[in-house]
């Protein structure tokens, strides 16, 4: 196995992700496209693991990306959830309360 | 070796076939269902990159844990469940410049940079032993922050998401 399938793999999600969060207008969709990218770095640093060899620092850091997505994700659903209980739309390009 | 490779081609090709979808359907229940089918092919790459350990957590937190979430965000947030049209915003056009010109210069950078290099023909794989040696050792202090910023996380969405 070469290194660089699992690396431009990770580029390939990383790219759809990127796409998915300038392009979609619904905030859980947003919020799924950021799991894509945090998804992509995850293999990125498994495979500089087993490339690396001794080093295990790869594997614990992907194991803390894991725990900071799911926190994340519960603290931006809760935000959505509120965002629509105020305004019953989770349209991201309705919101522009904060634009200068 | 080869069966490997193989392996490898087939995860990645519904990886990037179900990621496209997460982006592009106009139904959210559908992107959600979409994107375990990356969690799971994600966590398949894992047991190709020899993290065992890895690969069981992606499959409990992500599939497990974080997809209810998502389910139950799109339920909360939407009066009704299908088809919808507007999902996507104006800027589709310049997102997709941005992904592609990020695509190319992402891809010339790996493909420059490491050429053929192989990753080693026998890997060892990482037992769950060393890899807790390694949490409660040498990262122990990022694991204690990590714990404080998930209690928070969790206490902050606590606070925001109920009534009153």
């Amino acid at each position: 196995m070469l290194i660089n399938q699992f690396l431009l793999l990770g580029a390939v999600l990383f790219c759809i992700g990127v796409y998915g969060v300038i392009a979609r207008r619904n905030a859980v969709l947003v919020l799924m496209s950021i799991e894509l990218i945090l998804n992509s770095v995850n293999i990125n640093l498994l495979a500089f693991a087993l490339r690396n060899g001794a080093d295990i620092a790869g594997h614990t850091f992907a194991l803390y990306v894991i725990a900071v997505a799911a926190a994340e994700v519960g603290v931006g659903l809760a935000i959505v959830l509120l965002i629509y209980r105020n305004r019953r739309s989770i349209a991201l390009d309705e919101l522009s309360t904060m634009k200068g | 070796m080869v069966a490997q490779n193989i392996a490898f081609g087939i995860i990645a090709a519904i990886m990037v076939i179900a990621a496209i979808r997460v982006v592009t359907t106009r139904n959210i229940v559908h992107a959600a269902l979409w994107l375990v089918l990356v969690l799971a092919g994600a966590s398949a790459q894992y047991i190709l990159l020899a993290a065992e350990f890895l690969a069981a957590t992606q499959i409990l937190v992500y599939v497990g844990a974080i997809m209810v979430l998502f389910l139950f965000g799109t339920m909360l947030t939407r009066a009704q469940i299908g088809r919808e049209g507007n999902l996507d915003n104006r800027s589709r056009v310049p997102a997709v410049l941005v992904a592609l010109v990020l695509a190319g210069l992402l891809g010339f950078v790996l493909i420059d940079g490491f050429r053929r290099e192989k990753l080693p023909e026998d890997p060892v794989v990482r037992t769950t032993q060393e890899l807790s040696d390694s949490i409660f050792g040498v990262y122990a202090i990022p694991f204690w922050a990590l714990s404080v910023v998930l209690t928070a996380a969790v206490i902050g969405a606590i606070v925001l998401a109920r009534k009153d």
